[in-house]
């Protein structure tokens, strides 16, 4: 059974990131708009090689969940295409597993955008990124899930909406609001002059308690939601 | 093990979106071996039939039983045994024929999915453009794609909705020809189509539909257009 549940998730994921390799078309333009906000938040806010406290962290997380945001809505879209996300309905997989499959990917996927932005953020803010690269990943990672567990649920939901791109940000940024608050006061407290490692590893815990009830409740409403 | 069936029966079917209805009050019965035709104007309620044929959209009121059990009961058994060709075919255009085809068999928990794979291309006469990225094909190469992709599984019940739009003579030839060789395999096919010079001869049963309701069902396929011109009026 979890067998069967992970063999689906697995062949979805290695899909949508084989359609990713050759169109690049999520990833660019995901990648493009985080480093666009990093760079006008550095020009805006950097002087003189410094950036106020706790800046680094924010803006991190902005670009995270704002080119998350736009990578969410691209991946549905092309199920929306060609009518695909029905084919895969159709199939006597649960269904989900395809919700898992379409996560991973697209945590695949924000993972290289982070790859990317993290060290961009330490060069133009001067922000430590390599004194606690545990932590920071366990805190980038845990954040990313969360996020990406309602907005590929969200994303899923609003494939046949018409205002979907309105919408998708509107519903998904109050709801993942803890998220946010978790990621960016862990970041913070590895980022400040004295870092304070006990505060990142509270935000760290309180990530996994989120992603836990929004994984839980995305596997139990995906089911329902994408039946019409 | 999945749960087969031989006999598709819907009953007092109705689908409302808010107060329109797109469906009500739909019965009728197929079999095994049976080329069902949905025919009626645009906004008849075809599409949303199929839809309901094939679990992706709930019934509103009325159910459709799967041999003797309902989607709900039935589950991914059920759809397991169903094989959809939707008017917009179902395949990933930035992946190749066979890629398209291997992703669905492994889905679908078939053995060996790329031999699945090569077979289904075979039938298709495609074998030697596998490897083609499915956006380089023709409307005809892609519906001969969709339709093994639909039929990968061996369904039962094969739905199709307008299959044979945007197709030249032969290939519409070809597709009657795979059509007609399910048939003899004991698989129920439901087609909604507007084409009834190609729908005549090939139905079993044509059931007329209008503004979502069953207004004439004819078991003689032949001459179709005559009748479905009283039929619809």
């Amino acid at each position: 059974m979890i067998g069967a549940f992970l063999r689906v998730a697995w062949h979805v994921m290695r899909k949508d990131l084989t359609v990713e390799v050759r169109s690049k078309e999520v990833l660019f333009t995901t990648l493009f708009f985080a480093v666009s906000v990093v760079l006008v938040f550095s020009f805006a806010i950097v002087r003189e090689g410094r950036a106020p406290d706790d800046v680094a962290a924010g803006i991190l997380w902005v670009a995270v969940s704002f080119s998350g945001t736009l990578a969410m809505g691209r991946t549905f879209e092309r199920e929306r295409y060609n009518d695909t996300l029905r084919a895969l309905l159709l199939a006597p997989a649960d269904r989900p597993a395809i919700y898992t499959g379409k996560l991973l990917g697209l945590l695949a996927l924000l993972a290289l955008v982070e790859i990317v932005l993290v060290p961009l953020i330490g060069l133009l803010f001067n922000a430590p990124v390599l004194a606690f690269p545990g932590r920071l990943a366990a805190l980038l990672a845990l954040g990313t899930l969360g996020f990406a567990a309602v907005g590929t649920l969200f994303a899923a939901m609003l494939v046949r909406v018409r205002s979907r791109d309105t919408l998708l940000p509107v519903l998904l940024y109050p709801i993942t609001i803890p998220v946010m608050i978790a990621g960016v006061r862990g970041t913070a407290a590895l980022f400040q002059a004295t870092p304070d490692l006990p505060m990142a590893q509270f935000w760290i815990g309180l990530l996994i308690f989120w992603d836990a009830i929004f994984i839980t409740l995305a596997l139990w409403t995906f089911e329902p939601v994408m039946t019409e | 093990m999945r749960s087969d069936f031989d006999k598709l029966t819907v009953v007092d079917l109705a689908r409302h979106y808010g107060r329109r209805k797109a469906l009500s009050q739909v019965n009728f019965t197929c079999e095994t071996g049976e080329i069902i035709g949905l025919l009626g104007p645009n906004g008849a309620g075809k599409s949303t039939l199929l839809n309901i044929l094939a679990t992706l959209i709930s019934p509103s009121l009325g159910r459709v039983e799967y041999g003797a059990c309902t989607a709900a009961e039935g589950g991914a058994d059920v759809r397991g045994r169903i094989g959809m060709l939707g008017h917009d075919l179902f395949l990933y255009p930035e992946l190749t024929a066979r890629e398209n085809l291997v992703f669905f068999a492994q889905l679908y928990g078939l053995p060996d999915a790329p031999a699945v794979a090569d077979a289904s291309l075979a039938r298709a006469g495609l074998a030697d453009r596998g490897d083609d990225l499915v956006s380089g094909f023709s409307r005809g190469m892609r519906q001969r794609v969709a339709l093994e992709r639909a039929l990968l599984h061996e369904p039962r019940l094969v739905l199709l909705d307008e299959p044979f739009t945007g197709l030249d003579q032969a290939s519409t030839a070809a597709l009657v020809a795979r059509l007609r060789e399910r048939q003899q395999a004991g698989c129920i096919l439901v087609i909604a189509t507007h084409d009834l010079d190609v729908a005549d001869g090939l139905l079993s049963r044509a059931i007329y539909l209008k503004n979502g309701r069953v207004v004439g069902t004819d078991s003689d396929s032949r001459g179709l257009s005559e009748r479905y011109r009283l039929a619809i009026q």
